[in-house]
């Protein structure tokens, strides 16, 4: 049987892509810039930021809503690529050593955010959110006075003038693309950073895969309906910090391939904005709070970046200021995430207005009991 | 053959949530593969004991419960529901507790998936063990086979008729390797006639493998058709047991609400009515919890007309929903006008006023004084207890005539406090409950809903409020709409009682008919009985 396709029902559903869609078809041609450059930087940017919006869909899953505690997997990140730079561990393998070091850390901040998450049912997100500005104090802390003083740093290019603290900017040139020139390739005059991609790949069958294990079913579970799955036996508390976890990891892994691709580092600001671009990019892929898949983050990723490549010079042509285009960009991703976000409120009070209907659907019948005869 | 102990032995089980006794001396056997039929009124105590049986840590929170229950003749005690699970027992409640996003199969063997293991598992253990698909689906369609239900393990659980989504429920049980004994809480509360009929054939055929069940109803035909035994629970408890063969439904009912008190309401004759003061027509309320589905009635002027019925079957959605409180529809005349559904300032502006059953939620500012909770709706409503200034711009409250008029109530209604400025979350249930009636006195209603006005409060307030709403009746004519779950309550006071179930009226009576006629209302059977009231 074939559904006819509902063109209403479909926009409907994607309001939020067809938007975005609409918007950058309008903006691309204005821009002026070439089909060459713009595939270019998008091919580059899928290599950057989707490891980082991969980190949000376990939470998701978990019915955790959008994790914005992926800031502290970030900021774990950026500790292990300081260390990195800091040994002089250049090349894949700092980015591999970077790894190594940021994982406990980000471990242990996913367990505690988890947990706080736990004591905050149905405020995961604000909560996240607050989290994520708490703890940017304490990495200030760490890297503005700890590092330097308690925790040894050995290279001065990294330590502030003082002699201790790290400096506003890391320069990452030792690691510097080390990932995405690993194996570049180039074909119709692009280039395609293959590494980067393989990666992400792997992740992807690693989430594929990760929904068919019984700790994906249960996720799954948790997130549709947690009295029904603590009724049966499923540790609800232990999932939900295994989802922040796997998700904070995730996140310092992502954001560590971020940041080579950058090749710099704003030590106090990097990881500032990470958790409302990839939340941003995810939204505008057409996942909802509850729901997200692997094409959500590709569509998303591309179109968000798309927005953020063209805005600009549209802005430039249409206003004669960059700046403007760069307004307009802001405020449209800062309102794809509150359009998300009422959507969503707003097909839950869709979905109670159904279930009144249908409890009313019985009156209708004139032999039901007790009914107006 | 006495040799054989019975699979579950109940013996003298008692229990009392500090001091307030609910169960007493409860003793009953359930036999393998029979059909127990357990009734009772709210409060009756039915719930307890099934808590108990499931070892809820509510129970042992509040200080266990006394006698024994024996499994195979074997004394057991259950610490948490996973005990009695483990022993056997399954339990499937009112509400759905299926995840909806999740197929019939997923659903029926939630948490208890059949897995391959792989190599992770070595590392992270058996949770990254990968789903076995296809022994779930087998093992689902097994379990649905017992049943003798046709039922798709792969739709999801948010697409199917709520019949289905029942049989799920009862499959997820039977699909546990050593299901013994099945406790349904009102498994057909939901279904439609032709859905329950397929639920108890399939009831008999899980009796007929060798399960027991303990079938709870309030539709009494049901449980008279589908038990071997029936066991009447009033008031904590045992009062009948009998083979479900040979006894009536109307036997049932009486034993249920019992209390051969008769209603001496030599009152009644001397009442007249004239004109009518509310028509209530095709009314639903989406209430949590007591959704009201088709209500219509109408109720006389100077009438006071009580509304009773179980728990969750819709009464208190009635007043909640023309009150505007709970999101409604249908048609509701007050005097011929009709009132705005959901808008309670509408509704109170047509001069009806309501005493919630949630005293302390809706009824009353617990942090303000009595003066102002008294004169509070009167000033929002009717802009009295105000004097206005510089031609109405500005208004201020009148301290003086809140307090006269709080002075006035305290005094009528003998509410005993330590003035008009004491705070309301001060004082005794009772006592709180007279100012919320005090509150709606003060309006000047010209209809009043007064709902649960006695629950939680002492004997001796009790029949202090019923006597001031009895007096406030008499004396200003007003006409009283009053739910109450108390059956006695309603046959003193009212003059016509309408019992709702199921989110329908079941049927009026007058308040001197005989109790069996209530009690067969309350247990849905069809109006046609009960109808000549």
């Amino acid at each position: 049987m074939t559904k006819k396709f509902d063109f209403k029902r479909f926009v409907d559903d994607n309001v939020v892509v067809v938007i975005f869609l609409v918007l950058t078809a309008i903006a691309t041609p204005i821009s002026g810039l070439s089909a060459n450059y713009i595939l270019q930087d998008i091919f580059t940017r899928i290599g950057r930021n989707s490891f980082l919006v991969f980190s949000l869909i376990l939470p998701i899953m978990a019915g955790m809503g959008i994790n914005f505690g992926m800031v502290l997997g970030a900021m774990a990140g950026q500790l292990g690529l300081i260390w990195a730079v800091d040994w002089n561990i250049s090349g894949v393998w700092g980015l591999g050593f970077g790894v190594l070091i940021g994982l406990p850390i980000a471990i242990g901040l996913g367990i505690v955010c988890g947990s706080v998450l736990n004591r905050a049912k149905g405020r995961e997100m604000a909560t996240g959110y607050i989290l994520g500005f708490f703890m940017d104090g304490v990495y200030q802390f760490v890297v503005l006075y700890l590092m330097g003083a308690i925790i040894p740093m050995r290279s001065a290019a990294l330590t502030l003038s003082r002699g201790y603290g790290v400096r506003n900017t890391v320069n990452l040139d030792s690691v510097r693309q080390s990932l995405d020139k690993l194996l570049m390739v180039k074909a119709f005059g692009l280039n395609f950073p293959i590494a980067t991609y393989l990666v992400i790949a792997l992740l992807c069958v690693f989430i594929i895969w990760f929904r068919k294990t019984k700790l994906g079913q249960d996720m799954r579970a948790i997130g549709q309906d947690q009295p029904v799955s603590n009724a049966s036996g499923i540790p609800v508390e232990k999932t939900r910090i295994i989802a922040i976890v796997m998700s904070t990891v995730l996140a310092m892994i992502g954001q560590i391939i971020f940041l080579q691709n950058m090749g710099n580092m704003a030590t106090y600001n990097a990881h500032r904005q990470t958790g409302f671009f990839a939340a941003a990019a995810i939204l505008v892929g057409g996942a909802s709070v509850t729901k997200a898949t692997i094409p959500n983050v590709f569509v998303g990723v591309v179109l968000l970046h798309l927005m953020y490549i063209v805005m600009p010079r549209a802005g430039a042509q249409l206003f004669g200021s960059a700046q403007i285009g760069e307004y307009f960009r802001d405020a449209f991703s800062y309102g794809a995430i509150a359009l998300a976000l009422v959507l969503h409120a707003w097909r839950k009070r869709r979905g109670v207005a159904i279930d009144r209907a249908g409890m009313r659907q019985n009156t209708v019948d004139p032999d039901a009991k007790g009914g107006v005869v | 053959m006495p040799n054989v102990p019975p699979l579950l032995s109940l013996k003298g089980i008692s229990k009392d949530f500090y001091g307030n006794t609910v169960l007493e001396d409860v003793s009953f056997d359930v036999e393998p593969g029979k059909i127990i039929g357990l009734v009772g009124e709210n409060g009756a105590g039915k719930t307890t004991l099934m808590r108990i049986l499931f070892g809820m840590p509510v129970i042992t929170e509040t200080g266990g419960y006394g006698g024994q229950i024996e499994l195979d003749g074997q004394p057991v005690k259950f610490k948490s529901p996973f005990d009695a699970l483990d022993a056997g027992i399954g339990m499937v409640h009112q509400e759905f507790s299926l995840i909806p996003g999740f197929t019939t199969a997923e659903n029926i063997v939630l948490n208890r998936e059949p897995m391959k293991a792989n190599f992770v598992c070595e590392v992270f253990g058996d949770r990254m063990s990968i789903l076995d698909r296809t022994a779930m689906r087998t093992r689902a369609e097994k379990a649905i086979d017992r049943l003798g239900v046709k039922l798709d393990t792969e739709t999801l659980v948010s697409e199917m008729p709520v019949g289905h989504k029942q049989f799920t429920e009862i499959a997820r049980e039977i699909n546990r390797a050593n299901v013994r004994l099945l406790v349904l809480d009102e498994p057909t509360a939901v279904l439609a006639e032709s859905e329950a009929e397929i639920l108890l054939e399939a009831l008999r055929r899980l009796a007929a493998q060798g399960i027991s069940i303990i079938f709870i109803s309030h539709r009494l035909h049901e449980v008279a058709t589908v038990a071997d035994t029936i066991v009447v629970l009033r008031d904590g408890r045992v009062v009948k047991e009998a083979p479900a063969a040979g006894t009536s439904v109307r036997d049932i009912a009486s034993w249920m609400v019992g209390r051969s008190v008769d209603a001496k309401r030599p009152d009644l004759a001397s009442r007249k009515f004239s004109g009518e003061a509310l028509k209530v027509e095709r009314l639903w309320v989406d209430m949590p919890g007591e959704a009201v589905r088709d209500v219509s009635f109408t109720v006389r002027e100077g009438e006071i007309f009580g509304i009773g019925g179980l728990a969750g079957q819709g009464k208190l959605g009635i007043p909640n929903g023309v009150m505007g409180l709970y999101a409604g529809g249908g048609t509701v005349l007050l005097h011929g006008k009709p009132v705005p559904l959901n808008d309670p300032r509408g509704a109170l502006s047509m001069g009806m006023a309501f005493v919630s059953e949630d005293r302390r939620g809706v009824g009353l500012l617990l942090d303000e004084t009595l003066e102002w909770n008294i004169g509070f709706t009167a000033m929002q409503i009717q802009g009295g207890y105000l004097k206005s200034y510089l031609g109405g711009l500005l208004k201020l409250r009148d301290e003086a005539g809140l307090r006269k008029l709080a002075e006035e109530y305290i005094e009528q209604l003998s509410i005993k406090c330590t003035g008009p400025k004491q705070f309301a979350k001060e004082l005794s249930g009772g006592n709180q409950q007279k100012i919320c009636l005090a509150k709606a006195f003060a309006v000047g209603p010209n209809l009043l809903f007064v709902s649960e006005p006695t629950r939680g409060i002492d004997v001796g307030a009790k029949e202090l409020v019923l006597q001031s709403l009895r007096h406030y009746n008499r004396d200003n004519g007003t006409t009283i709409v009053m739910v109450s779950s108390e059956l006695e309550e309603l046959r003193s006071i009212c003059d016509r009682v309408a019992i709702v179930d199921e989110g329908r009226i079941a049927g009026i009576l007058p308040p001197d008919a005989d109790i069996a006629e209530f009690g067969l209302l309350m247990a849905g059977e069809v109006k046609q009985e009960a109808a000549h009231a």
